[in-house]
């Protein structure tokens, strides 16, 4: 498992696109920081950024990787080596090269210019919001063997998690708005990833605008010791049940 | 000729000084308290309380004396009255510790209470665990200076730091109050001036007004008050360079404006409030030069003010620069500077070409589903807030900055 994950980040870490992506998140934290002295107003512009560019790059570069890779994968498969290893050595290959690149492009720039609690929870939401994508790019191959198909999905899944599930939650909420949503909204939040990795940053940044009745619910659950564990429970809820998915459909495919 | 006048007049006035005597208390002495001593005094004479510790139940200085305590004696009241009360004009009362006066519901036990005087200087005491801290009522000319006053913090029994109740031409400086109900409060105080003082911690607000004109209070800090700092039915204040900081949660603002006018507030700091200005029914105040920093909401305008003008302000890190209830007119904007504007500047003379518009779409929507505070910062909010920016529909026409500044204001 490890080994085939070894192979993966040495052929992926060489690929210009892992580069390319590299270089721009830390062109993005780099001119952020240096052109703003507020350190906190670049923690608000980088969480925005982060919010779209690492789920729709680390679900559509682990995608197209694995498409690319089908040869690789049928050789694999031929060996006697189990088809849950090889998944899961794919999945840690990939993930691990992506989170790499975040790491380079965002935490160094953070650790060195931000570093604070707000700092460390845009890290660590940043981590866990890229390997819950590529999970979610792994069910999306395992899912469909057309590799323009799978893309197309792919997209559509970022383009559901970031855009539209927002738009329809605040449907809801203009269609709901006389019954008390606050509980409601804690369990929404729960079926986007990228809800759950914004609160979490939101709770560090817009604490006193968070004071308002509603905002003090959500800070006395989700700022709770407990709220913290549900979050990151779900967050990794994201993270293992797409591949849990992908991992079953995969053992019965017909390569 | 005028040197023999000066001769003369200084010859005139030694048997006076001559004639006022200076009387000790200390303790295990024949005077061994300050009721003893004020007795025996005459008015102009200087009594000088040494160190010790002096059980004093609402000792009464009925003459105008000089009162000075030397190395922080304390006069205890021991819960059962108040413990000095000034009755007597031209009284200066300095250098003591004042502590454990009554608690009551039915009187303001104070520890230091002035009534119906006037020219009475209070400084340098320290007061500690008082129900009222300094009380003044129908009193004119007062200072007080430098007192550093600790309320008990008892959410349901506790009274103001410094109290004002009818007065006229009072000077409060230098004064540190925490832990009372209402740090300074005003209540028919006029023409009066607060300066420098430190206001923290305290359980309601960190400063009061309630029909109180034509005050001016500067430079003081207001810092994690229970409810800020309000100011209510009155007319003519000016508040200049203060500063509110860390004033949070629910209902709680930096500076509460409740029917307020014709009133200036300059040069403030507003930093991590919860909401920075809280405007209700307030008419034709002008807003000049305060800075805005990491607030919730920067300013929050009721539709129910009219006339009030904003310049020169700087709006920096807020979550919210600008809301409202309803639609806002005469309210006016002008060459403020907003960290969210994105706009340019084609001739280069500081001042964006198009108009900023402080309330944002995603402010009205809260406004109306507060629920939806768990959006902010999402992508789509920002989508809209853009659009909104370029085809107004929602948000209230009237409130723009026709020249929002490219840089900061610099102060």
């Amino acid at each position: 498992m490890l080994k085939i994950a070894k192979y993966i980040i040495l052929d992926i870490i060489r690929s210009k696109v892992i580069i390319a992506y590299t270089l721009l998140l830390m062109a993005i934290s780099l001119t952020i920081f240096m052109t703003d002295a507020d350190v906190t107003k670049g923690l608000v512009s980088i969480t925005t950024v982060m919010m779209i560019i690492v789920p729709l790059v680390s679900i559509v570069y682990a995608t197209t990787y694995y498409f690319n890779a089908t040869e690789f994968t049928e050789l694999l498969v031929s060996q006697p080596i189990s088809r849950q290893t090889i998944l899961l050595g794919k999945f840690i290959g990939i993930s691990s090269a992506i989170m790499s690149a975040f790491f380079v492009g965002i935490c160094i720039p953070v650790l060195i210019f931000a570093f604070s609690v707000t700092g460390l929870t845009l890290m660590a939401s940043g981590a866990l919001l890229t390997l819950s994508f590529v999970s979610l790019a792994f069910l999306t191959c395992t899912l469909t063997r057309d590799k323009a198909k799978g893309i197309g999905l792919a997209l559509m899944i970022w383009f559901y998690c970031s855009i539209i599930f927002d738009g329809l939650v605040l449907l809801f909420l203009f269609c709901f708005s006389d019954y008390p949503l606050e509980k409601v909204m804690i369990f929404l939040t729960a079926l986007n990833p990228i809800d759950l990795a914004r609160i979490l940053i939101l709770l560090q940044l817009d604490i006193s605008a968070l004071m308002g009745y509603t905002g003090a619910l959500y800070q006395q659950f989700f700022g709770s010791g407990q709220g913290i564990v549900f979050s990151l429970i779900m967050q990794l809820v994201w993270i293992v049940t797409p591949l849990l998915i992908a991992l079953r459909i995969f053992k019965k495919k017909d390569l | 000729m005028r040197w023999i006048f000066f001769k003369l007049y200084i010859f005139l006035l030694l048997p006076v000084s001559v004639l006022a005597k200076t009387i000790i208390v200390a303790p295990k002495t024949t005077i061994s308290s300050l009721k003893a001593a004020i007795k025996i005094a005459n008015s102009g004479d200087t009594i000088i309380v040494k160190k010790g510790i002096y059980v004093s139940e609402n000792t009464l200085i009925n003459k105008e004396l000089t009162i000075l305590g030397e190395n922080a004696p304390v006069l205890d009241a021991r819960f059962h009255e108040e413990v000095v009360t000034i009755t007597a004009s031209h009284v200066k009362f300095d250098g003591f510790i004042i502590q454990n006066s009554k608690t009551g519901s039915m009187r303001d036990y104070a520890g230091i209470r002035l009534n119906n005087v006037a020219y009475v200087i209070i400084s340098n005491n320290i007061l500690r665990n008082n129900f009222f801290g300094i009380y003044l009522s129908d009193s004119k000319h007062i200072q007080v200076l430098h007192n550093h006053l600790t309320g008990s913090n008892n959410q349901e029994n506790s009274g103001n730091g410094i109290h004002l109740w009818k007065c006229k031409y009072i000077f409060i400086k230098g004064n540190y109050v925490t832990r009372h109900r209402d740090g300074i409060y005003f209540e028919f105080a006029k023409k009066s001036l607060i300066e420098d003082n430190f206001s923290e911690k305290n359980i309601r607000y960190g400063m009061h007004f309630m029909f109180s004109d034509d005050d001016i209070y500067r430079h003081n800090t207001f810092k994690n008050n229970g409810s800020g700092v309000s100011v209510m039915y009155t007319r003519r204040i000016k508040m200049l360079n203060n500063l509110f900081i860390e004033n949070w949660g629910s209902s709680i603002y930096g500076l509460l404006l409740k029917e307020i006018s014709d009133s200036q507030i300059e040069g403030n700091r507003f930093i991590r409030n919860t909401t920075g200005v809280y405007m209700e029914g307030s008419d034709r105040i002008n807003i000049t030069n305060n800075n805005f920093q990491s607030n919730g909401w920067g300013i929050r305008v009721l539709a129910s003010c009219d006339k009030n003008t904003f310049t020169q302000n700087n709006f920096k890190g807020n979550s919210f620069d600008v809301t409202t209830n309803g639609t806002l007119k005469h309210n006016y904007f002008n060459n403020n500077y907003w960290d969210k504007y994105e706009g340019y500047d084609l001739n280069k003379d500081g001042i964006g070409d198009i108009p900023y518009r402080p309330i944002s779409l995603y402010a009205q929507i809260i406004e109306k589903i507060p629920q939806s505070v768990m959006l902010m910062r999402s992508f789509i909010v920002n989508l809209l807030d853009k659009v909104e920016r370029a085809i107004p529909s929602v948000t209230p026409e009237s409130v723009k900055d026709e020249k929002p500044r490219m840089k900061p204001w610099k102060r």
